[in-house]
């Protein structure tokens, strides 16, 4: 249980995936203007990357492992994630049109989101089990959101500001990110 | 100029995927604490980036519109792995250094981005001059982000000593925070001497809202489809 618990907080807090490890910028970066739709963006971040560890974590522990296909981890998770999105997406619209309505048209653009093949290799580079790497994919998830509502939130304020005219668009943005990181930083000497 | 140097000058200056296209963040962010790591990552990606553009371009009347996609990403993960077992192999204090960003070579914007705005349309010897040319591009923007952030994050150069033992370097500029900071420095000096960057698609979403592999393509052909 306390493994968990500390794969959890790393995911989310400690080894932040956007703000410490670079992964997703893009998306950290694009979708970040409006609260509401960051918000969404990382419902539906959280959606798919636990269920994306999840099957990572079975295909790699069942069929890749046995019978040595270890290599073959970057094509078959690349693959399963681009399906798990379609399949995830149509099933959504099937059975419940209110969460298809708020997340529908993020759930494509996380196909191609580097944060969800990073959390399934990382699980396979740590060795974690079944349960630990959902754990894991649901830690970095809520960390991913956790990052974009504040950066978006902070981006609410910026736009009233009279800013440098050079510092405009992304460079502000990205100014505002290396604060939070330093700020995230602080999480790093947790411990149980 | 001749096509192919005409290639060449667009990926590293005119069109630079890091500078000003501002793709691949991800990579260029991670891994450029050490210029060193910037020209490993960077030269991975142009082996992988030159051969996705040449087979694409080579299976550019093979592959059906409509599965156009997957096929790429089979092919570029294919490639990947490749380059991955190949790194280990023979350059393993690379592999040690750059993790797990070389399997995320996969999902790069740049790599799907030229095959979708570029290799599907052109013949393979240009593709493989587009390949050659962005690659450089992106390996000089991440070797230039290495070289900042080495040399005040730790005071060295190539991990030779520049700074005298009494100046302090400033760590963060090796640590997370600070490359966030050393990129939006490079975009600012940029707006300050008036160079054109593609940011406001990068923040305010539009086109682009994270979509790394039909982002740049969308982008592309917004712009006219100068390319073809």
């Amino acid at each position: 249980m306390k493994t968990l618990i500390m794969i959890m907080l790393a995911g989310a807090l400690i080894n932040n995936v956007v703000l410490n490890q670079f992964l997703g910028i893009c998306s950290f970066l694009g979708v970040s203007s409006r609260i509401k739709a960051s918000a969404s963006l990382g419902g539906a971040v959280i959606f798919v990357m636990t269920i994306a560890s999840a099957v990572a974590s079975l295909l790699y522990d069942l069929l890749l492992k046995p019978y040595g296909l270890d290599y073959m981890k970057t094509i078959v998770f690349i693959l399963v994630i681009a399906a798990l999105v379609q399949i995830v997406e149509m099933f959504l619209k099937k059975t419940s049109p209110a969460i298809y309505k708020a997340l529908g048209i993020y759930l494509p653009l996380i196909t191609t989101n580097c944060a969800v093949l990073g959390v399934a290799l990382t699980n396979v580079q740590n060795e974690y089990n079944f349960i630990q790497s959902v754990v894991a994919g649901f830690g970095t998830a809520v960390g991913y959101t956790i990052a974009i509502v504040l950066l978006a939130s902070i981006r609410t304020r910026i736009r009233e500001a009279d800013l440098p005219r050079p510092l405009r668009g992304a460079p502000i943005v990205l100014i505002a990110a290396a604060l939070m990181s330093i700020a995230f930083m602080g999480f790093s000497h947790i411990a149980f | 100029m001749k096509p192919s140097v005409e290639r060449l000058y667009n990926g590293i200056i005119k069109e630079n995927p890091t500078f000003i296209l501002l793709l691949g963040m991800c990579p260029t962010l991670a891994v450029s604490t050490r210029a060193m790591n910037g020209i490993g990552m960077g030269l991975s990606t142009t082996a992988v980036l030159i051969l996705s553009n040449l087979v694409i371009s080579l299976l550019r009347k093979v592959i059906p519109d409509e599965v156009r996609l997957p096929s790429y990403i089979v092919i570029v993960a294919s490639l990947v792995t490749v380059t991955e077992l190949l790194i280990k192999g023979y350059l393993p204090s690379v592999y040690e250094a750059l993790g797990i960003y070389i399997p995320l070579i996969v999902v790069n914007c740049i790599i799907l981005g030229r095959a979708e705005a570029y290799a599907n349309k052109n013949t393979p010897w240009l593709s493989v001059m587009d390949g050659i040319g962005m690659g450089l591009g992106f390996t000089i923007a991440l070797t230039l982000a290495g070289l900042v952030r080495e040399l005040l994050g730790n005071g060295t150069v190539f991990e030779l000593r520049v700074l005298p033992e009494s100046v302090e370097p400033m760590g963060i500029f090796v640590q997370p925070p600070g490359a966030f900071l050393v990129i939006a420095l490079f975009i600012a000096i940029m707006n300050a001497i008036g160079i054109k960057t593609r940011q406001k698609q990068l923040v305010e979403g539009g086109l682009c809202d994270g979509n790394c592999a039909a982002c740049h393509a969308s982008c592309e052909s917004l712009k006219g489809g100068e390319e073809k």
